[in-house]
């Protein structure tokens, strides 16, 4: 166990180290000019070299992520361009919020996308299953804005039932944590529904059958774990998708987390907020997917860390 | 116990069945309209009785069982007749009634024993959740009966076993486990399908004296679905024999063997191979095909954090023999012994180290071209004939593909050669364009048969080729590879755990046990002076056809076979082959 996580470990180094570097480079090789975006456009040019050798940004590029990289080593995030303000304090700061909204969004997505998946594999072929099949076909292929402002429109302007954007309470939480619940259920519908279907022909469960048990007790004890499995590994690869929705929410919703921090910083090219969010979504990537990994053989005895 | 004796004749017993069906059928709700599996099936079957329902593939006789369980698949209903278990109508019993009675008065046990447990529940859970289903007592009480049951069914460590997972045993544990599970509840009647066909020939055995001895202390009475007619001589009382869904003919076991009055009983005993019965043959004396010198095939075991090796899996270890001309040379065995590697090792799609001949070139001698002629002259054919064709493609494409990797002739010649090879294998030329889901099993291997010979090479290697057919099939097709070895004096390795097939096909043969060959020489060496311990042993589990065969009362055994896994720099044992005379090798 020791030794595998140590493994796990390096390899996740390595990969937030080859992430850093690949993110760094193409934001050198950017045709758009960050000190431009800092001077304004009427700087002199000598204000704008300055600007440049203050952040150092005329040194070559691997110099430039030499220096970044030690930083990083001693948890330097650098300064933000614009805000002037330490970038580890202002991931610091909007990190909780971000959090809470991706477990509530994670926790509606499963909660929504494996009902309908087993109830799906259970009315297979039956209208049931079709409706159900419709609805993840819409969700799925449904835009993230579009389900974003209709939730809104519906839920906060016409009905106030929730305040239309902002955060501090529950109420705040529901919509979006719904709006990315919603996004992401159809993927899991989908899984389910077949990894469901296919354990319920196993041989197994007909031994389940044959002795006697019910059939809440055949599908919740006996299939249901089963056909888990393949899910929990996909929970940690869908991370990355699911933070692509977590920045668009956030947006729509006024949500303060680091996802409307990097859209701001995308505008700006405000580099060292760009890297230090890239490198947290990366983090959470890696992590969840660790996370999936170790909670597996609790399922599953037949899989052994070693 | 008082247990009724079981009833050897014809006469009825005095006491009432414990399972009556009248008038069965169940049909298939298709398109087309209602479609019957079973037909009008009656019988019934008393206490400590057991009644084998015989049949083929498509026979019926696995709807029948599920139809007798209620569990049968979604279209598929009971739409006449009567199954009564005592008093109670099963086939008109609403599904809550249906499974308090499910699993305990009848119970049932599958095939499949690797596939038939759940994998991520332990072996304890499993028990005490099928007694509990019908007896609520607390979970410790359970668990105590649930070891009582792992006692019975003669397992080994079975304080041990409760809280192991199912792929931590071996399959014929996992079936003992089955066993365990439906007989918890002393069921009055058990099915058991086909409950040894996946097993080796060996644990066939063990399972066989378990389930006879367990019905002579419990006197449950056991229907037998299987399509092996050494099985119903060795355990049945009565026979139905069915065909196509209905019953061809019903008699005492012994009178069936004697007597079988429908033509197709006697066909289908007639196609069961029987040891000791295959025609001599003279000893082919041709030029080697291919030889094996000291060949083995080590699987590596990576462990620790730097993934190094740190374990060897010794599948082949040591191994030598040699194939002639026109001879076929077998390869028995049970799971694991490393028979199917040696296949695997000769066309090169395993890494191997020793020497491996073919046609007078050594293989790892070669560069690719080279290995690419070699292919030509070695060809396979697998078990499962529905998986080795590609589903997609015309069976003409199929049997000429060969001729087409090799460069071979243009496209209406490969199509006349396929043409020809099809008409060789007994299928007719206007089937070419046709797809594989259109032919039965045994059309389907002899296709297979036909695209290992498009080549013209010198070794087929046969992997298990019958052992998935039907036996009226299996003898047909085992007779066209005997036709096709006369004609084109091709070499045969037959590599099967069936005894009884390989006695028959064979001219020499060689016994593995744990990756090494314990006995080899001739048909009549090795079959009719077996020496070695593990080969009479694999020729005493064989069921023999025939109910008057008296068996000599051996030890009830459950013993494992070993592990073939040991740490880098370690090997097993190696056996050294000792000359008992005129080439018969036998490990000492």
């Amino acid at each position: 166990m020791a030794s595998y996580l140590l493994r796990r470990l390096i390899q996740s180094a390595l990969i937030l180290l080859g992430v850093a570097f690949v993110t760094f480079f193409l934001l050198y090789v950017l045709p758009a000019d960050p000190v431009r975006q800092i001077a304004g456009r009427s700087a002199t040019p000598e204000t704008v070299a300055n600007i440049r050798r203050e952040l150092g940004l005329d040194q070559p590029f691997l110099v430039q992520f030499w220096h970044y990289l030690s930083g990083l080593l001693h948890g330097d995030f650098g300064r933000s361009y614009l805000q002037k303000t330490q970038v580890s304090e202002l991931i610091a700061s909007r990190l909780p919020a971000t959090l809470l909204l991706m477990a509530a969004g994670i926790f509606c997505e499963l909660a929504l996308g494996l009902t309908m998946g087993i109830a799906a594999a259970l009315t297979k072929g039956r209208i049931g299953d079709q409706v159900l099949m419709m609805t993840s076909f819409v969700t799925v292929s449904a835009p993230q804005f579009v389900v974003s402002l209709l939730l809104l429109y519906v839920f906060a302007v016409q009905l106030s039932w929730f305040p239309v954007g902002g955060y501090g309470s529950f109420r705040h939480l529901v919509l979006p944590a719904v709006t990315l619940g919603i996004l992401g259920s159809g993927w899991y519908a989908r899984m389910m529904r077949s990894s469901m279907i296919e354990v319920l022909s196993a041989d197994f469960i007909r031994t389940a059958r044959a002795k006697g048990l019910t059939r809440a007790r055949v599908v919740l004890r006996h299939a249901l774990p089963n056909a888990i499995l393949p899910v929990i590994a996909m929970i940690g690869i869908d991370i990355g998708v699911f933070m692509g929705g977590v920045v668009v929410v956030e947006s729509v919703f006024a949500w303060p987390g680091i996802g409307q921090l990097a859209w701001q910083a995308i505008q700006r090219i405000d580099i060292p907020i760009i890297m230090a969010v890239t490198l947290v979504s990366a983090v959470a990537i890696v992590l969840g997917n660790l996370l999936a990994d170790l909670i597996t053989p609790f399922i599953d005895p037949r899989i052994k860390i070693r | 116990m008082t247990a009724a004796l079981p009833i050897s004749g014809a006469e009825p017993a005095p006491e009432a069945p414990v399972l009556s069906v009248r008038n069965l059928t169940v049909s298939v709700a298709t398109e087309a309209g209602a479609k019957p599996l079973v037909r009008d099936l009656s019988f019934s079957l008393h206490r400590g009785e057991t009644l084998a329902i015989a049949g083929e593939s498509g026979s019926g006789k696995s709807i029948t069982s599920l139809a007798i369980m209620g569990l049968l698949p979604p279209n598929v209903a009971i739409s006449a007749g009567s199954v009564c278990l005592g008093a109670t109508d099963l086939a008109t019993l609403p599904e809550r009634q249906m499974r308090a009675l499910r699993g305990d008065r009848i119970a049932m046990i599958f095939q499949e024993p690797m596939t038939s447990l759940n994998p991520i529940l332990s072996v304890g859970a499993q028990l005490v959740e099928a007694i509990r289903a019908h007896d609520p007592i607390p979970r410790a009480e359970a668990r105590a009966r649930a070891l009582d049951a792992l006692r019975a069914v003669r397992l080994s460590q079975p304080e041990r076993r409760l809280d192991q997972y199912p792929h931590e045993l071996s399959g014929g544990m996992r079936q003992r486990v089955m066993i365990a599970m439906a007989l918890a509840l002393r069921p009055q009647v058990l099915i058991a399908d086909e409950p040894t066909t996946a097993l080796d020939v060996t644990v066939q055995r063990e399972v066989l004296d378990l389930l006879r001895d367990l019905q002579r202390d419990l006197g449950t009475a056991i229907i037998l679905i299987t399509h092996d007619m050494g099985v119903v001589a060795e355990m049945a009382d009565r026979v139905i024999v069915m065909q196509n869904g209905a019953q061809v003919e019903t008699a005492a076991t012994r009178d069936l063997f004697a007597r079988p009055a429908q033509a197709y009983t006697q066909s289908l005993l007639a196609a069961v191979p029987r040891m000791g019965s295959a025609p001599a043959r003279p000893a082919p004396e041709g030029e080697v095909v291919a030889r094996l010198t000291d060949v083995s095939v080590r699987f590596a075991l990576r462990g620790g954090l730097l993934g190094r090796v740190t374990h060897q899996v010794h599948a082949v270890e040591q191994v030598s023999l040699q194939i002639r001309r026109g001879e076929t040379f077998a390869l028995v065995g049970e799971s694991g012994c490393g028979k199917s590697t040696i296949a695997k090792a000769i066309v090169g799609l395993v890494p191997h180290q020793g020497r491996i001949e073919v046609a007078g070139l050594a293989l790892s001698e070669l560069d690719a071209a080279g290995k690419k002629a070699l292919r030509r002259q070695v060809q396979m054919v697998f078990q499962d004939p529905a998986a080795a064709l590609d589903p997609r493609m015309r069976v003409g494409d199929l049997v000429s593909e060969p001729l087409l990797i090799h460069g071979q002739g243009d496209a209406a010649s490969r199509r006349a050669r396929a043409a020809e090879l099809f008409a060789r294998v007994g299928l007719s030329a206007d089937q070419l364009d046709r797809y594989p889901h259109e032919f039965s099993g045994g059309q389907r291997q002899r296709i297979c048969i036909a695209r290992a010979l498009a080549l013209n090479p010198q070794l087929v290697i046969a992997d298990e080729s019958v052992s998935a057919l039907d036996v009226s099939v299996q003898a047909r097709v085992l007779d066209l590879l005997r036709a096709l070895q006369t004609e084109f004096g091709v070499a045969y390795l037959f590599i099967s755990h069936d005894m009884a097939v390989v006695e028959n096909i064979s001219d020499r043969v060689a016994v593995m046990y744990l990756g090494q060959i314990v006995e080899t020489g001739t048909r009549a060496q090795v079959f009719g002076n077996p020496q070695h311990p593990y080969t009479r042993r694999l020729i005493e589990a064989v069921p023999v056809p025939d109910p008057e065969h008296v068996r000599v009362a051996s030890p009830r055994l459950s013993a494992e076979i070993p592990s073939p896994v040991h740490a880098l720099g370690q090997g097993p044992q190696r056996v050294r082959l000792h000359d008992v005379g005129e080439g018969h090798l036998v490990a000492v």
